[in-house]
């Protein structure tokens, strides 16, 4: 027994020590697995007429980062940006750089919906992971939905669907709709057009201006002399503000009501001051949205930027709470591909635009708010719609 | 499209094409006299614009901010002749497009320090803000009508200035033959930086007159720049006369042609159209002359 006690010793030692060497081995991909920051790739306008959007979007981001103790499902964040100048041309050499120099493990973006479907080609290429924040492009939850890419805004179809029956409710019967010529103008108008009709109306004229101009004189003109009964429109950011100034400066706020989708008024009521008053809008959110959530996130974001938030502000919110939820419930794992695209599919967000979850197509099923602009804020008069879906035409998932 | 619709889309038309030429004018000065091609052209008319802001709403008032927005781009224009394009005089063309591309990011840089990301607003003055009635639905803002007069009398006093003085007629001998005019005893440089810095200050006046009307923002310098490089080629390069033509020529086209409806059998050319039409007509005046309407063959 006593001759054996070494060599046991020895096995033991030798069995403990191989472990510790097979788990010494093992143990720093491990730590390095989890210890390796998240890699999010942004691609956002920061200059140009979206550049104010894109600056909320990410600060909302970077609010749902902090509140969650600076990590997303345990691991600490690493943020690549680009500007993407709201040129879709570059839109596909951006994030093939964000995603093979930069090897990003999440694409977030963008605003203009050129961007976003240039996005969405190498993101459904590489099967990388994407989430869009703001680009309602129909396409990118519809025809061309594709299961590693992720809505947390709307589609361009969602606000503006409601506002053809609540104008026509209003007693409008003849309408005229005014945009930018790009994608989601255009979207917005089909979607206009199809709720407005569908209620009684006509849209007796379609008026475009090329993106991003923002010279509306001729065409303010033009409203003046068709007089139709009210006007929709579909403008964001620094060209809403010049809308809606330029309309009131020809004079005809008070003579023809303009309706618009609520980017009409979003982050840029107080540039846009007293011609915004009364302005109907339909949108997912409001300033003055009446629940706890709404309430602390309006508190905690100014708090820390020292300035109001808005609807690009709750949608990066939402992006980071998306990101949250699915991040813990893989445990930091954003390699398992499938696990984290059940984790999203499955999430309810606790939004500050209410409680909303994910449709087979990957979009938002959200509330649409009816909102006025009243005092420099977008009360909320009413819901014009409960609990909207996307129709995502031509989608084949779920 | 009736007589009063038609009569305001002409207002418009030259209102846009007056605005223009204030900022066109400086350029094709500037490349007339110095043979500088100036990107960044555009970049002041944005900080132009973002100067109305700030200073609007530290004196409270327009029509404070326009007289030392002027001053302070005047200084801007002889600080950034001193220190960058002067340097530009002997170099080719290509260095030049580089160095005031370079400029335009460093100008966008310098204004998101300075002033921010925000979309901002001009009030406008309380004496110009009503708008005159011409039917029951028809009127036509005052503010507008203000903008083309700036336009006009600046116009005139840079006629005035570059024909009818002494310093205009050392302005154009030195465009024709720099070396005679320096050996005559005159200082050209001095002369092309008081050049440069006017055409500065014509493009800021531009962007400050514009701010009420056109909101101030990031980036609104290059929409700019873009539609003034079509008036330039339009008008003839160097030419401040066609610069004048070109853009009411662009007024026209581009207000015209976002309203007026063409249609070939079922098929609108409008909205198509609408975009290109400032394009297509710099196509068709190149077609037609190739130096530009009022330009010099080379």
């Amino acid at each position: 027994m006593n001759d054996n006690k070494p060599y046991q010793q020895g096995r033991r030692e030798f069995l403990i020590g191989a472990g510790a060497l097979a788990s010494a081995s093992l143990l720093p991909s491990i730590a390095l697995a989890q210890s390796a920051k998240l890699r999010l790739g942004l691609m956002l306008p920061y200059t140009g007429t979206y550049a104010q959007l894109g600056a909320a979007i990410e600060n909302g981001l970077k609010l749902s980062l902090e509140q969650s103790g600076g990590k997303f499902g345990g691991r600490e964040v690493e943020f690549f940006k680009v500007d993407d100048e709201s040129e879709p041309s570059k839109a596909t050499d951006n994030a093939n750089r964000l995603i093979t120099r930069d090897k990003v493990d999440v694409l977030v973006g963008s605003v203009h919906s050129g961007v976003a479907m240039g996005m969405l080609k190498v993101a459904k290429e590489t099967g990388t992971l994407m989430l869009i924040p703001n680009a309602g492009a129909d396409a990118a939850t519809g025809a061309l939905c594709t299961p590693n890419v992720f809505r947390t805004s709307f589609s361009n179809w969602q606000p503006v669907h409601p506002l053809g029956k609540v104008m026509f409710d209003k007693g409008h019967r003849k309408a005229v709709f005014i945009t930018w010529k790009y994608a989601a103008g255009e979207e917005s108008l089909a979607s206009f057009k199809e709720g407005f009709t569908a209620a009684g109306g006509t849209v007796v004229k379609e008026l475009f201006v090329p993106f991003p101009n923002v010279e509306f004189q001729a065409l303010l003109t033009e409203i003046a002399a068709i007089k139709p009964d009210a006007v929709a429109c579909f403008f964001a950011g620094g060209g809403a503000v010049k809308f809606v100034k330029d309309y009131a400066a020809a004079g005809l706020k008070d003579k023809i009501p303009l309706y618009g989708s609520g980017f009409l008024t979003e982050g840029v009521l107080a540039a846009q001051g007293e011609a915004a008053d009364g302005l109907l809008t339909t949108l997912h959110y409001a300033d003055s949205l009446d629940n706890s959530r709404n309430k602390a996130f309006r508190a905690a974001y100014g708090k820390v930027y020292k300035t109001e938030p808005d609807v690009y502000s709750v949608q990066g919110f939402d992006t980071g709470l998306l990101l949250a939820q699915a991040l813990e419930k893989v445990k930091g794992d954003i390699g398992n591909q499938k696990a984290v695209i059940a984790a999203m599919e499955g999430a309810v967000i606790d939004s500050p635009r209410g409680q909303w979850k994910m449709s087979k197509a990957h979009n938002p099923i959200q509330d649409i708010y009816l909102r006025r602009v009243e005092k420099g804020d977008n009360k909320v008069i009413g819901v014009a719609w409960k609990a909207l879906e996307d129709p995502a035409r031509g989608c084949k998932l779920g | 499209m009736d007589f009063a619709t038609f009569l305001i889309q002409l207002l418009n038309a030259v209102q846009y094409g007056l605005l223009l030429f204030l900022i066109a004018g400086g350029l094709t000065l500037i490349f007339g006299i110095m043979g500088i091609i100036n990107l960044a052209h555009g970049s002041f008319y944005m900080v132009g614009a973002y100067l109305a802001w700030s200073l609007s709403m530290h004196f409270g008032s327009l029509w404070l901010a326009i007289p030392a927005g002027i001053v302070l781009s005047v200084i801007l224009g002889l600080l950034l002749e001193w220190l960058l394009i002067r340097r530009l005089y002997r170099l080719g063309h290509l260095q030049q497009v580089l160095l005031t591309y370079g400029l335009i990011l460093i100008v966008e840089e310098l204004r998101s320090i300075v002033w921010g990301d925000e979309v901002h607003g001009v009030p406008m003055p309380e004496l110009l803000s009503a708008s005159i009635p011409l039917t029951d639905t028809l009127s036509y803002p005052v503010y507008r009508l203000w903008i083309s007069a700036v336009c006009v009398v600046f116009s005139l006093l840079l006629y005035f200035l570059i024909q009818r003085t002494r310093l205009g007629m050392m302005i154009r001998a030195g465009a024709t033959n720099r070396e005679m005019v320096q050996s005559l005893g005159i200082d050209i440089d001095l002369l092309y930086r008081f050049v440069f810095a006017l055409g500065v200050a014509l493009a800021a006046l531009a962007g400050m007159i514009a701010a009420p009307v056109s909101s101030v923002f990031p980036g609104m310098g290059n929409q700019v720049l873009i539609v003034c490089f079509v008036v330039v080629v339009i008008g003839g390069i160097g030419s401040v006369k066609g610069a004048l033509v070109g853009a009411l020529l662009i007024g026209l086209v581009d207000t015209f042609g976002k309203v007026v409806e063409l249609k070939i059998g079922d098929f609108r050319l409008l909205p198509e159209l609408a975009g290109m039409s400032v394009y297509l007509l710099m196509a068709v005046v190149l077609l037609w002359r190739p130096a530009g309407l009022f330009g010099k063959r080379s």
